[in-house]
């Protein structure tokens, strides 16, 4: 099943009436069984790119395709989005806490996810979500869907979360930043989860901003500059053979594993460009150390194979 | 138990306050001596000092406080100053069905006209239904209740009485539930309806900001990426993380209102309530009638207050229940 | 910089141009009260039942007989299109309604903007106390306020006003008149007091804890110099914001002390008081009862539109 495409995002550009340019043209491709890493910085657009594949961006001008198993996303009704988030595509957030209703225990929330999509009966529900909660691996799964969001650790309440996501088998999962929220050592333990559940169940989109955590789970890569995909690969060569010099950077700002302590991490100069002062040309020429007159016009894709790049300095 | 316990003593002394405040402001205001008010103007001095000794109102302060409160709260005897005799306590009691009955409605009304309004307001936001119904909210805010009773009065009992909308309504005044139900609904609706007025401007403002700033929430965005439809978001997601805010502040006003709020409401409908004694007693200036109506009222009001607040612990599951293991 | 600000706020918000343009309306309207009635030539306050009043080029009575079948007793004269004496008609004591609705005007708002006047002052000494001291000062304060504020507000209004309207009250040395206004306006600002100190307690605690003031306890300031530079200056916006609001409810309660005869006393009027006069005659002339009324309702809906626009005006700039 592996190799074929079931999300591909092309040339999505969404303009909002005062933030300015939010997204500049991201494309990017999930496919099945793959755990696509969508890194980037704050303000990237990221996380923009994962709601709007569930339809949930802020109003604004939408452009572009979005394609997800041969259907056309950009013409779905208020209806079919219904029908679609939640069944086909599903989401879990940064903050555990407050996404889910704090009012409701976890039980209901998530049989409510079930009953909307499917024709289950209420016990039905019920025993499916009892079950999910042990498949990810939560404790004494019964007691823990009678507690409040508030009365779990945020580490049970991730888990919920994504039980809840997994709940009507989606085909994808999109993940915004699920482990910032939590210890560290709890974060291993989430991307574990989720490293299983993109070789068994479902094909995963997971926004970081932190490539240690893209080099740890994922199997591809996709990099977010000022709402633009500046380049994608699998994830062993974008880390050993980085393309673009954002990239580069990114990659020299993660301080060695190994060996001695540098005095000082080096950095990038300048700021990402703001919403409203996106350049023509290419996003990073303003910071870019190797920039040439080629890069006042935007470069596109290049490259061979799976690994490639926007910039001029590819091959 | 300890948060039960000091919540509780806390209660207490708020109640001994509004005693001590309420004996004060009818009793020890400076300036104003009830011997002469009962004595009447232009009583000679010795009539006015046979009346203070009568009415024990040479005594300690403190000691007539005590009495005062023996008589209002535990033996119940306390008796009018005008009408000699008349026990004041069972007065105020056989009145309170009557605003019981008046608020319950009004309660209805204004729950039912708020979430109506304030859904409206939140989903349409900034449409122009939206502007209509915010014009609205703050007209109903702004007419004196009084005043609307008399325009209702007005339309409903003279103007408009014979035309199909109105002639169902009986004259003013009050019927029992026991002698008739539909007598007794009758008499209500309209002035339940005029008093719901300014709370519906009221709360569904609130409720309109509340709603929004929940459809804002996290855990709504949740909701929407699981695919839940507009209604069920409404009602059971931005509702349900809303209505807490809403449902204090309605605690406060209903319990006001039972405990005299709705004097005005009273008055002009002639329903004869605890308002509606009060306001006997302000003809009349019987002090005894007027505190124990105002006492009342305020302990009301402190005990109503102090449900709401457990109301709102058990329907808030991040209030107080640190220690809970289930 | 205060005025500029103003008219910025007026032209970004043309609700509360409106609001403001309406209020001013009123208050001259008030003001011009003896301009009409001198013009006019009648008396507000003196009672004519047997006078006369030209109307249409005809003599006719102010008291005429009533339109039942049988003409039992009197009624007042109606109100008429045109300009002139009792324009509005006349109450049960054959007074010009519209003379005494803009003698009323002068009452009511003179209440209303002392009253709230004298509230906030109140509230900001007992908030800014409670707020920036704190410990037993702030407990004892908002324990105080918690006990006016279960004490549901008219009747604890109607119960002052027994007490004391309409009787010769002597407080020590100073002597108040039965009718004086100062009575109901101390009554009607001190009900409202909780209501306006819990933000400006709120907002003090905010600001006392705030950087700049840190700094300025760290250079030594003191605890005077602290609130009368650098707390009350900021206050003083919320204090504003909220003025128009509290206005609106001390207009409100005015009336309704008015109306139960617990405010204004006769032969002075007030709106309020209008409406209870008008409460005999509302089957027969409405007019008496409506008038004071609608000006009750364009005075709090403007004054509500107003608050409702600045608070708007605050939270905007708290985004910013």
């Amino acid at each position: 099943m592996t190799g074929e495409a079931l999300l591909s995002v092309s040339d999505l550009r969404l303009q909002h009436r005062q933030a300015g340019i939010l997204l500049d043209g991201v494309s990017l491709t999930v496919k099945r069984g793959q755990i696509l890493g969508v890194v980037g910085e704050s303000g990237s657009g990221k996380s923009l790119t994962g709601l709007s594949v569930l339809g949930l961006q802020p109003q604004g001008q939408l452009s572009g395709t979005l394609r997800f198993d041969g259907e056309d996303l950009t013409r779905f009704s208020s209806r079919d989005w219904r029908r679609f988030r939640g069944r086909r595509a599903a989401m879990i957030f940064q903050d555990p806490m407050t996404a889910f209703l704090p009012v409701r225990r976890i039980g209901p929330q998530i049989v409510e996810q079930i009953r909307v999509h499917t024709a289950l009966s209420h016990q039905a529900a019920r025993e499916r979500v009892v079950s999910l909660l042990g498949r990810m691996g939560v404790p004494s799964p019964e007691q823990t869907a009678q507690r409040f969001p508030h009365e779990l650790s945020g580490g049970l309440r991730q888990r919920a979360m994504i039980a809840m996501a997994l709940s009507c088998d989606p085909e994808l999962l999109i993940a915004d930043e699920p482990t910032t929220a939590l210890d560290v050592t709890v974060q291993t333990q989430i991307l574990t989860l989720l490293k299983e559940i993109g070789a068994r169940e479902a094909s995963v989109m997971l926004i970081t901003h932190d490539m240690g955590v893209v080099a740890q789970s994922c199997t591809d890569v996709a990099v977010l500059y000022a709402g633009v995909v500046i380049e994608t690969g699998p994830v062993a060569e974008v880390l050993q053979a980085p393309l673009h010099p954002y990239t580069k950077a990114l990659l020299r700002a993660i301080p060695p594993m190994t060996g001695s302590r540098p005095e000082r991490l080096p950095v990038i100069d300048g700021v990402p460009p703001s919403p409203d002062t996106r350049p023509v040309g290419c996003v990073f020429a303003p910071r870019c150390p190797q920039v040439t007159p080629d890069c006042a016009i935007r470069p596109p894709m290049r490259g061979e194979g799976a690994h490639r790049a926007a910039c001029v300095l590819v091959p | 138990m300890k948060g039960v316990a000091s919540r509780l003593g806390q209660m207490v002394l708020v109640l001994f306050g509004i005693s001590v405040l309420v004996f004060a402001v009818f009793f020890a205001t400076p300036g104003s001596d009830p011997s002469v008010r009962i004595a009447g103007r232009g009583a000679s001095p010795e009539v006015i000092e046979r009346v203070r000794h009568a009415y024990g109102f040479d005594r300690p302060l403190p000691m007539r406080y005590l009495t005062m409160m023996d008589h209002l709260f535990i033996s119940r005897n306390l008796t009018s100053y005008v009408n000699h005799g008349q026990n004041v306590v069972s007065e105020v009691f056989a009145a309170a069905p009557v605003t019981l009955s008046l608020v319950l409605w009004a309660a209805l009304f204004w729950v039912a006209g708020a979430l109506v309004f304030g859904l409206i307001g939140a989903a349409f936001q900034g449409e122009w239904i939206d502007r209509l119904v915010s014009l609205l909210a703050l007209i109903g805010l702004s007419i004196p209740v009084f005043w609307l009773g008399e325009m209702v009065n007005l339309v409903s009992e003279s103007r408009f009485h014979d035309s199909w909308l109105f002639s169902w309504v009986p004259p003013l005044g009050y019927v029992p539930f026991m002698t008739s139900p539909l007598g007794w609904a009758k008499a209500l609706i309209l002035p339940a309806m005029t008093l719901a007025v300014a709370f519906i401007g009221l709360y569904s403002r609130v409720l309109r900001t509340d709603l929004l700033t929940a459809m804002q929430d996290d855990a709504l965005r949740t909701a929407r990426a699981k695919g839940v439809g507009p209604w069920r978001l409404w009602f059971c997601h931005a509702l349900r993380l809303s209505g807490l805010s809403a449902l204090s502040l309605f605690g406060l006003d209903f319990a006001q209102l039972l405990g005299g709020g709705a004097l005005l409401i009273e008055v002009v409908f002639a329903l004869p309530g605890v308002g509606h004694l009060t306001y006997q007693g302000l003809s009349t200036l019987d002090l005894p009638l007027i505190m124990a109506t105002v006492l009342y009222a305020a302990f009301f009001v402190v005990i109503a207050n102090a449900l709401i607040d457990g109301l709102y612990r058990l329907l808030d599951p991040r209030m107080g229940r640190g220690s809970h293991d289930g | 910089m205060i005025f500029s600000a103003t008219g910025r706020f007026l032209y970004r918000r043309k609700s509360a141009a409106a609001a403001l343009g309406m209020l001013l309306l009123l208050i001259l309207c008030a003001l011009a009260a003896p301009l009409y009635a001198e013009n006019v030539g009648v008396d507000p306050m003196e009672s004519s039942l047997a006078g006369t009043v030209l109307r249409d080029g005809k003599r006719v009575d102010i008291m005429q007989p009533n339109d039942n079948p049988l003409h039992l007793g009197l009624s007042p004269i109606g109100p008429s299109w045109r300009w002139g004496a009792y324009a509005l008609g006349a109450d049960s004591q054959g007074r010009d309604i519209a003379a005494r609705l803009l003698y009323g005007a002068r009452a009511s708002l003179l209440i209303a903007f002392s009253a709230a006047c004298l509230c906030l002052v109140m509230a900001t000494f007992c908030g800014l106390l409670a707020g920036y001291c704190g410990g037993w000062i702030d407990i004892i304060i908002s324990r105080a306020l918690d006990i006016l504020w279960a004490v549901p507000v008219y009747l604890f209004a109607i119960s002052l006003s027994v007490v004391t309207v309409g009787h010769d009250l002597s407080f020590g040395p100073f002597h108040v008149q039965p009718d004086s206004l100062l009575l109901p306006i101390g009554i009607i600002a001190l009900i409202y007091v909780p209501y306006a100190a819990r933000p400006i307690r709120a907002r003090t605690r905010s600001l006392s804890s705030a950087g700049f003031v840190l700094a300025a306890r760290g250079l030594g300031a003191s605890s005077l110099r602290i609130v009368f530079r650098e707390i009350l200056p900021l206050l003083a916006e919320t204090v504003l914001v909220l003025s128009p609001l509290i206005m609106a409810l001390c207009l409100l309660a005015e009336s309704a002390l008015s109306f139960l005869s617990l405010g204004v006393q006769a032969p002075a009027a007030s709106w309020g008081s209008l409406i209870h006069d008008g409460e005999g005659l509302i089957y027969s002339r409405p007019v008496v009862a409506i008038a004071p009324g609608v000006a009750i309702i364009l005075t709090v809906l403007a004054l509500n539109a107003l608050g409702d626009a600045a608070q708007a005006e605050l939270r905007a700039r708290g985004r910013r």
